[in-house]
Parts: structure tokens; C-alpha cells; sequence
């Protein structure tokens, strides 16, 4: 099988995936999300109908008001198609392609910090500093990491080797927004150096805005490098352990070849497919974690967004952000897909 | 790739990391034990009811902080009576009495006498303090509502009601400062001449007079009020916090047991009879492997949660579904290795039904990934409940770790420094999941003997 067809198939699968994905959000959110555009059907034609005042003098009664506004109402909903039941399958392929143009709809309680009750504006807002914030993160995390890990894979069961270990060990059975809780409190109240709120205090116009968002970034990116740079190290530990037991190594150092070399230009180089896509891989689990990371840190991006939609179910907000972070989610994995493919031929003659 | 049970056992028990994860399970088994033992069930449902809670006190600290510190907190203390009756004549005379050896360096908040009387007639209720100088007072004399059958009647007696700081009023002239403005129990635990705790032992005494029947409390319990509390202090709203963390363990084991088990079983199953099959069947659900391997599990665990529901029996559900894929995914290429071996192929020969095979040839082979990958994914699925429940979405019923977190957020303890009620639950999240971390590494270097350099 050739790169590109391989290439086709991964790409095909991951459509697929989000197809799913998308079709699950939908079926399970169906029913509610079916009563929430009837009532802002019917709330619409309500306020069209006490807007206009010749109108609505026109009526003698108020039987008369009532029975024209819900004849009114019925139009409104089967032109708009929310006759049919939700689960009926032009309704679902109508949401689905909605979504797959990027047209969530409106949000029902929550706004964008400009202001806007569109899903659009306000995802386009909040994905950025998520971004900002893991992306950061991460690049800090597999540097530290790449560089213990090597360092411990070159001495095996020496101290740093078993430090190094333990810590991954450790650090990545607690989670990640329990550390977080306790940072706020030991550096934010205990010792109060760092906000506790990670949302930045400035509009965004104000020219320090920058300097207050990276100083309100400070806390949860020290949080994600401290739990997440030691199962980095230990992962790239065992890569590279594994690596170093291949005959050719061997070979190379029977030849003579200085032991820095062997590690950092040959071993690192025969490690590097595993550790690429386990990068790319972490950035996107990271996503799917920054729900709860940025709740407990209030950070502004995509996660706290998608807790504060949770908390007042405002769906069409949980469907947007679902989608945008599955799709975030599935690049990341096809980018890994690739990188894997590329670097290790013998997977794409599976 | 064949191992005896006896050898990875024999294998096993020479890993330190491993034996080290036992004994944290055993440990953590032995608490299950305990709180099924020691705290009955119905206390634990009525963890979110506050009126169960009323005797404790609100965010008070471990006790134990006190030998930390040179001023002794008092602590909050909930005594039980040392009970005796007598027969003096015609009249039933029963007393509790309560003595405590007071050696903080506070008054106490408050007193409350709760009690439940099971009697008839119109007995007469006392209650008196003899204080370290020998002084006594007397602080409550009521007689309960009159009955002429036998019934109980429950009541609660305040150090707050005036009938108290008027009898103690009486004993104004033995005090060098004056008493008014002084509530109740600064008075009584105060030393003569400076407004100043006086240590030593109080003893409560309640007496019961009645004529008619011989009178008796079910339910006698003295509460000092204090700012200490047990072994793990309370939250805000009073509930015992040692209850709460206990309960959490065998529901933290439950939860990371149920859902490793199950994803492992289905798993196994899924992966072990796609590789077995092969061809198109192993084609197709494969692909549907990937696609729910793809899917990011957080957000849809918390679309789950939020439309279908969030039973602790939901939840375990929904974990395994995104539990098995992986497992699937290994065992897959595992049975694609041995179905090729030719003990599998000469029984495939005789004639042998698919499933014979695969239970009798495959699985077994699989047994000891199978253990392994128990022990890995079990700390995955205890954080994933706690932090749904964290985030409000977990079985409010039951008080989980993850629960208690998220109580303590939504009322700012981290704010208010009540590290008390956020410590010890994630400390127990991180314990429980080392434990099987350690089983599950000891367990991958007997299978993968490559990483044991």
C-alpha cells in the first residue's frame, strides 16, 4: 500500500469519525435541543406580534390574538421543518450539515466577551487562548521531557534514572485538576503570587492585555508542565531503553562509536516515531482535558466554555464546542497517523 | 509468550513495587471493610442530608492539630452519658452524667443537651456542672409535658436560652468581673477572678425525677461546640468528613474495579475474535474500533452524564465504553500470533468449534496481558469519575471522592485555606491509583521483560 492510500484511508476513517461523533452529540441532545428551537420559534413570533402595534389592535378579542399567534406559530415551525420529530432523518441529515458549515446557531444564555449570542463568534473567541495555553504548555513539557528522558535512558537504574521514574510514576496518578486546586491555594492564597482567577482582568483594546494574559497564564502552565513532563520523560525512557537494545546499536558500539553519539543522533533518531505521535497525541488529549483544567483555574478558552454550557445547558454551545474540539481532536490523531506512517514504513503495510 | 501462573506469581513476589501495590489494596480493602463495619448504610445516604449533620460543627479542622500547637483549640465533643438509676421511695431518680477533662485554651462555643425521654406522668428534668473548684451549678430545671400513658419525647436544650443564664446569675457574687453581656458557657468554663478558661474535669450531671414510672432516655448526647473535629475535621456543612473519605474507598474501588474488569472482558472478547476471524469481520469491526478509539471521551462523558443520567451504574457503563478500545486493539495482534501457531492450527483441523478454540487455546495465552491491563486502566477510570464528579456531574447520592472535591470547590475552600477538605481526598484518589500503577508495572515487567533494564 502506497503513502497516499494510506493516506486516503486514515483521512476517510476520521470523517467517519466525526460523522459519529457528531451523530451521537446529536441523537442524545435531540429532544431537548427539539423543544428549545420550538419555544424560540413560538417566543419570536410572540415578540413580532406585540411589536406591531396596527396589528394588534386589530384584533377584537384576545381569543382572536391567541388563536392568530399559535396558527402563526404552527407556519413558523413547519416552514422551519420542526414539524417532523426530531429523529427523523431529514431533521438529523438538516442539524448535521448545519454543523458541518459551521452554523451552530445561537447561543441560549451564554455571550462571547464582545457580546455576541452567536455559537461562531463565541467558539472563535475562547479557541485561541486554548491554544495558547496547551500548545505552550506541551512544547514545554516534551522538551523537558525528550531531555530527562534521554538523559535517564543513558543511565539506566542510576539515580536520576530512578528519580525520573518514581516521579512519572507519581506525578501522573493524581489528577491533574486536584494539583491544580491545591496550586491556587498554596500560590495564590497561601502565598498570594499568582491571580487566582486565570481570566485576564484588562479588555482585550488595553495595551497591557498581553502582559496580563501571560501572567494569568502562569499558573495552570506551571501545573500542566509539573504533572505532565515526567510520564513525557519516562515514555521517551522506555523508547529509547528499547531502542538501545537493537543489534545495530551494538553494532555501532563494537565500531567504536562515541556513546553521546549513539544516543542523541542514532537511538533518538529510532525513538522518534513513537514520541512524535505520542506528542501529537498528548496535544490532543490535552484538549479533551482542558474541561476541567480550565474550570478549576477559570481560564477563558474552549474548556471552561464548554462547563459553563454544561452547567446552564445551553446546547447549542455543547454541540458547537463538541464539535470543534472532536475535530480538533481527530486532526491531531490523523497528524500522528501520518507522522507515524511516515517515519515507520512497516505500518503502512498493515 | 506462555506464562504459568506460578511463575509470574513466583516473579511477582520478588517485585518491591509490586508487593508495595498489594499492600496499599490490602490497606484500602481493610478500610472498605471498616466502613461497611463501623458506619452503618443508612448514615452514609444521609450524607447529603443536612438535618443528620446538625451535632457536628460547621468547617471545623482535624483535632489532631492540636499537637501542632501551643494554644489547644477546643475541640468539638459529642459525649455519651455514664448512666445510673435509683429507687428512693416512691420516686424513680435517673441520672447521666457527663464528664469531660477540659484542657483548651478557648471556651467552647456552645453546649447543647439533646435528648429523647421515654416515660409518663411529668417527670422532672435537672441539669447541674460541678466545675474543677468543686463549685456546682445548677443551670436547667423544666419538667416535660404531661402524659398519663407511657411516651417518648425528644428535645434539645440550648446554652443560648436565658432560663440558663438566669439560674447561673445566682452565682454573680463569686465572680471578681461582672457577668452581664458574658454568655452562658464563658461563665461556666471561666476561671473566678479573670474572664479566663479554667482547665480541669466538668462534669455534666442530668437527672430525671419521676413518680409514676421509672423513667428513661433513649438518646442522651452533651455537644461542646468547638472548632476541632475528629480525625479529618468537617466541611461546611457539618458533615464528618472521616465519613465521607472512608465511604469513598470501597466506591473508588467499586468504580475502578467494575470498569477495568468489564472493559477488559469486552476488550479481550472484541479483539481476540476479530484477529481470530480475520478477513472481512476483522475489517469491519476494527474500523468501528477506530471510530470509537477517535472519539474524545471527556466531552461525550459529559454529554452522557448530563442527557442519560448520572447513576454511579450509568457512569460505570459509560467509562467501559470507552474502556475497552485499546485493550481490543493489543489483544487483536495477539491472537493474530497465536492463531498462527500450530497447536491452534492442528485443532482447528480436528475439527474443534471456533469458540473451543478461542477459550481454550487464545484467552488463556492472553490471561496475563489481561491482569495487566486490569491493574493499568483501573487508576484511568477512578480519575475520569472523579473529575466528572468534580465538575458536578457525578451520582450526588453517593459521597465519592470526586464529590467531595467538588463540594469543597463550589464553596471556595481553597480560598478560605480549609485544606482539610481538600487534601485528603485527592491524596486518596493518587494512593488508590498508585497501588494498582505499582501492580500494573510489576505485572508489564514480567510480560515485557525489555523494559526491565
Amino acid at each position: 500500500m502506497g503513502f497516499k492510500k494510506f493516506l486516503a484511508k486514515r483521512a476517510i476513517t476520521m470523517f467517519g469519525v466525526l460523522m459519529a461523533t457528531l451523530l451521537v452529540t446529536i441523537i442524545l441532545v435531540g429532544s431537548n435541543m427539539d423543544s428549545i428551537s420550538k419555544q424560540s420559534a413560538a417566543q419570536e413570533i410572540r415578540q413580532q406580534v406585540t411589536n406591531n402595534k396596527s396589528l394588534l389592535s386589530s384584533f377584537k378579542t384576545t381569543a382572536q390574538l391567541d388563536s392568530y399567534i399559535s396558527n402563526e406559530i404552527k407556519q413558523r415551525i413547519t416552514a422551519l421543518g420542526l414539524d417532523q420529530p426530531w429523529y427523523s432523518p431529514q431533521r438529523i441529515g438538516l442539524s448535521m450539515y448545519k454543523i458541518l458549515t459551521l452554523d451552530f446557531g445561537h447561543a441560549k444564555f451564554l455571550t462571547s466577551d464582545s457580546g455576541s449570542s452567536d455559537v461562531r463568534d463565541i467558539i472563535l473567541e475562547k479557541l485561541p487562548r486554548t491554544i495558547l495555553l496547551f500548545t505552550t504548555a506541551t512544547a514545554i513539557v516534551s522538551v523537558l521531557g525528550i531531555f530527562l528522558g534521554t538523559v535517564a535512558a543513558s543511565k539506566v537504574n542510576s539515580k536520576i534514572d530512578k528519580i525520573t521514574s518514581g516521579f512519572a510514576i507519581i506525578s501522573s496518578s493524581f489528577p491533574v485538576w486536584w494539583i491544580g486546586v491545591l496550586m491556587i491555594f498554596v500560590f495564590a492564597f497561601l502565598y498570594p503570587i499568582f491571580p487566582a482567577r486565570a481570566t485576564p482582568d484588562l479588555s482585550v483594546t488595553d495595551p497591557g492585555y498581553w502582559g496580563s494574559l501571560l501572567y494569568h497564564m502562569a499558573l495552570p502552565l506551571i501545573t500542566l508542565v509539573i504533572i505532565g513532563f515526567g510520564s513525557w520523560a519516562y515514555l521517551v525512557r522506555n523508547f529509547l531503553v528499547g531502542v538501545l537494545q537493537e543489534d545495530f546499536i551494538m553494532a555501532k558500539r563494537a565500531a567504536g562509536i562515541d556513546e553521546k553519539r549513539i544516543l542523541y543522533s542514532h537511538a533518538l533518531k529510532n525513538a522518534a516515531p513513537p514520541i512524535v505521535t505520542i506528542l501529537a497525541l498528548s496535544l490532543s488529549g490535552s484538549l479533551g482535558g482542558a474541561i476541567i483544567t480550565e474550570a478549576v483555574f477559570d481560564w477563558p478558552g474552549m474548556g471552561r466554555l464548554y462547563f459553563e454550557a454544561i452547567s446552564v445547558l445551553d446546547l447549542p454551545v455543547i454541540i458547537g464546542a463538541t464539535y470543534v474540539l472532536t475535530a480538533f481532536f481527530l486532526v491531531s490523531v490523523f497528524v500522528a497517523d501520518v507522522l507515524y506512517g511516515y517515519f515507520d514504513p512497516r505500518v503502512r503495510r498493515e | 509468550m506462555s506464562f504459568s501462573p506460578k511463575v509470574v506469581w513466583k516473579e511477582f513476589s520478588h517485585s518491591k513495587i509490586g508487593i508495595t501495590g498489594i499492600v496499599i489494596l490490602a490497606v484500602l480493602f481493610f478500610m472498605s471493610a471498616v466502613a461497611f463495619v463501623t458506619i452503618p448504610l443508612e448514615s452514609f445516604k444521609t450524607w447529603n442530608d443536612p438535618t443528620s449533620w446538625l451535632l457536628y460543627p460547621k468547617s471545623a479542622q482535624p483535632a489532631w492539630v492540636n499537637y501542632f500547637q501551643s494554644e489547644k483549640i477546643p475541640e468539638h465533643l459529642i459525649l455519651k452519658p455514664a448512666s445510673t438509676s435509683q429507687q428512693i421511695g416512691p420516686v424513680y431518680f435517673l441520672t447521666n452524667s457527663f464528664a469531660v477533662n477540659y484542657q483548651y485554651d478557648g471556651f467552647p462555643s456552645d453546649f447543647i443537651y439533646q435528648y429523647t425521654a421515654k416515660y409518663s406522668g411529668s417527670p422532672l428534668l435537672q441539669i447541674s456542672v460541678t466545675r474543677p473548684d468543686g463549685i456546682k451549678m445548677q443551670l436547667v430545671s423544666t419538667s416535660l409535658p404531661f402524659v398519663n400513658y407511657t411516651a417518648t419525647y425528644g428535645s434539645m436544650i440550648f446554652s443560648t436560652q436565658d432560663v440558663i443564664a438566669k439560674n447561673i446569675a445566682s452565682a454573680k457574687n463569686k465572680y471578681a468581673f461582672p457577668l452581664d453581656g458574658v454568655s452562658s458557657e464563658k461563665i461556666i468554663f471561666s476561671e473566678l477572678d479573670k474572664n479566663q478558661v479554667l482547665k480541669g474535669l466538668y462534669v455534666f450531671r442530668v437527672h430525671l425525677y419521676d413518680v409514676s414510672e421509672k423513667p428513661t432516655l433513649v438518646k442522651s448526647n452533651l455537644i461542646l461546640g468547638g472548632k476541632v473535629y475528629g480525625i479529618m475535621g468537617t466541611d461546611e456543612l457539618r458533615r464528618d468528613l472521616s465519613v465521607g473519605l472512608l465511604w469513598g474507598t470501597p466506591l473508588a474501588l467499586f468504580i475502578g474495579i467494575t470498569v477495568s474488569i468489564g472493559s477488559v472482558i469486552l476488550g479481550l472478547l472484541y479483539g481476540v475474535y476479530a484477529g481470530y476471524k480475520g478477513r472481512a469481520t476483522d475489517e469491519v469491526l476494527m474500523r468501528f474500533n477506530d471510530i470509537i478509539y477517535a472519539m474524545p471521551a471527556l466531552p461525550l462523558l459529559i454529554i452522557l452524564a448530563v442527557t442519560i443520567g448520572n447513576s454511579i451504574f450509568l457512569m460505570v457503563g459509560f467509562l467501559v465504553i470507552f474502556g475497552w478500545v485499546g485493550i481490543a486493539k493489543v489483544s487483536r495482534s495477539m491472537a493474530l500470533q497465536i492463531k498462527t501457531l500450530q497447536y491452534v492450527e492442528a485443532s482447528k483441523l480436528m475439527g474443534q468449534k471456533d469458540y473451543k478454540i478461542i477459550f481454550k487455546h487464545i484467552l488463556p495465552q492472553l490471561l496475563p496481558y489481561a491482569f495487566a491491563s486490569i491493574a493499568i486502566s483501573v487508576p484511568a477510570a477512578i480519575t475520569t469519575e472523579a473529575g466528572l464528579s468534580f465538575l458536578g456531574l457525578g451520582d450526588p447520592t453517593f459521597p465519592t471522592w470526586g464529590q467531595i472535591l467538588h463540594d469543597a470547590s463550589s464553596y471556595s475552600a481553597a480560598a478560605r485555606g480549609m485544606w482539610w477538605w481538600i487534601l485528603p481526598p485527592g491524596i486518596m484518589i493518587a494512593i488508590t491509583g498508585l497501588a494498582f500503577v505499582f501492580m500494573g508495572q510489576a505485572m508489564d515487567g514480567i510480560i515485557n521483560p525489555k523494559l526491565r533494564h
